[in-house]
């Protein structure tokens, strides 16, 4: 469904995404992997148009993506974006105003499973209500595409738990999920596919079980053989 | 549940529902529960579900009804038999694991006695203590 090929992106003389191909198919959870700077928010940042690359382009069932096809794209950045003064309530409103795929009902029930107050303010909210927050209103939308930038970032392990449970809830077999992350272990058994990206480069992509398989060793373990030369204890 | 990612999570998750099915936490029949719900459950891939299903499937412990579910089998004598596989590979594993060790089959069997032993006095009631 959405893919990109051959994309390049540079900021000043540096590439922070060089010549990257990616096809993302219906029915998977992909784990998008590598520590911070490697490319993973730039990459999730074009596909949906807010960072333009120098090179390649992006393709939604084969077609250029454009305006209309990007609908099918539902994207989570890693800041928290909400005004301050919104509450919970209004974050929804605030949704249903821009993406017609947004369903209030789901949201309605993904605040009530992340035990969110929706007359609370945004402000108010602890970090880990926050990331809560930004899933809840990103799964709210009947996307086919879901890109979660770093949703386990900073929050603690129960919350994190809880986000993985409702993102497995809602995917489903028409859909394609992206979960960007260093958390690794979060993720080993969640997903079906790892792409490890490193300076900007895919280095490794493909179903974990058979990644498992061949090389003899986790996610986790590849991770640490892919990152760790010149960075020690990356996993936290 | 955690998972030793050294092994196909599919192959522990299974283990598990067979371990289940044996025990009679899940009865002869039942239905299992959907892709997604067991996704949930365990925390895994759905596609990892669908694995494990027709893995039980291809070993007659469940099978598929069109647009209802994944049942367990309703032959008893399957479910014994899943259950004798189980215990033979445990049996297998520790026999092994004693190979390694440089013990005989006797010498095991010798120390699964020993133990066997020491378990039953440690659980006695300290009564007969003179």
């Amino acid at each position: 469904m959405l893919e990109c090929r051959d994309i390049t992106k540079h900021y000043g003389s540096k590439a922070a995404i060089d010549h990257v191909s990616l096809a993302l198919e219906p029915g998977h959870i992909y784990a998008l992997l590598g520590p911070n700077g490697s490319g993973k928010t730039t990459l999730m940042k074009m596909a949906v148009g807010l960072v333009k690359p120098n090179e390649g382009g992006f393709y939604y069932d084969n077609q250029p993506i454009d305006k209309d096809s990007r609908k099918a794209v539902s994207y989570m950045p890693t800041e928290a974006y909400f005004y301050d003064w919104m509450t919970a309530e209004d974050v929804g409103k605030y949704y249903s105003d821009f993406f017609e795929d947004f369903s209030m009902e789901r949201y309605q029930y993904l605040l009530k499973q992340m035990e969110l107050d929706p007359k609370k303010r945004t402000k108010a909210l602890s970090s880990g209500m926050t990331a809560k927050l930004k899933v809840a209103v990103t799964m709210a939308r009947k996307s086919r595409v879901y890109l979660l930038d770093e949703p386990l970032n900073g929050i603690d392990l129960l919350a994190r738990d809880l986000i993985i449970r409702l993102v497995l809830e809602e995917c489903a077999p028409d859909t394609a999920l992206v979960i960007s992350s260093h958390l690794v272990e979060e993720l080993e058994s969640v997903v079906d596919t790892a792409i490890f990206l490193k300076e900007g480069r895919v280095v490794l992509t493909g179903d974990t079980e058979k990644l498992r398989k061949e090389h003899g060793k986790s996610v986790v373990d590849l991770y640490r053989e892919i990152y760790g030369h010149h960075e020690e204890a990356i996993t936290c | 549940m955690e998972y030793n990612t050294a092994s196909p999570i599919y192959l522990q998750v299974m283990d598990a529902i067979k371990r289940d099915i044996v025990t009679g936490r899940i009865k002869p029949g039942e239905k299992l529960p959907s892709v997604r719900s067991l996704a949930v459950e365990y925390t895994i891939n759905p596609n990892t579900v669908s694995r494990v299903y027709q893995e039980l499937e291809n070993e007659r412990v469940c099978f598929t009804r069109r647009g209802m579910g994944t049942f367990v089998t309703e032959d008893t004598d399957r479910i014994a038999e899943i259950k004798e596989d189980m215990a033979q590979n445990l049996v297998q594993a520790f026999l092994e694991g004693s190979h390694l060790l440089g013990l005989t089959p006797e010498e095991a069997m010798q120390l699964l006695t020993n133990y066997m032993d020491t378990e039953n006095k440690d659980s006695r009631t300290p009564a007969r203590t003179t």
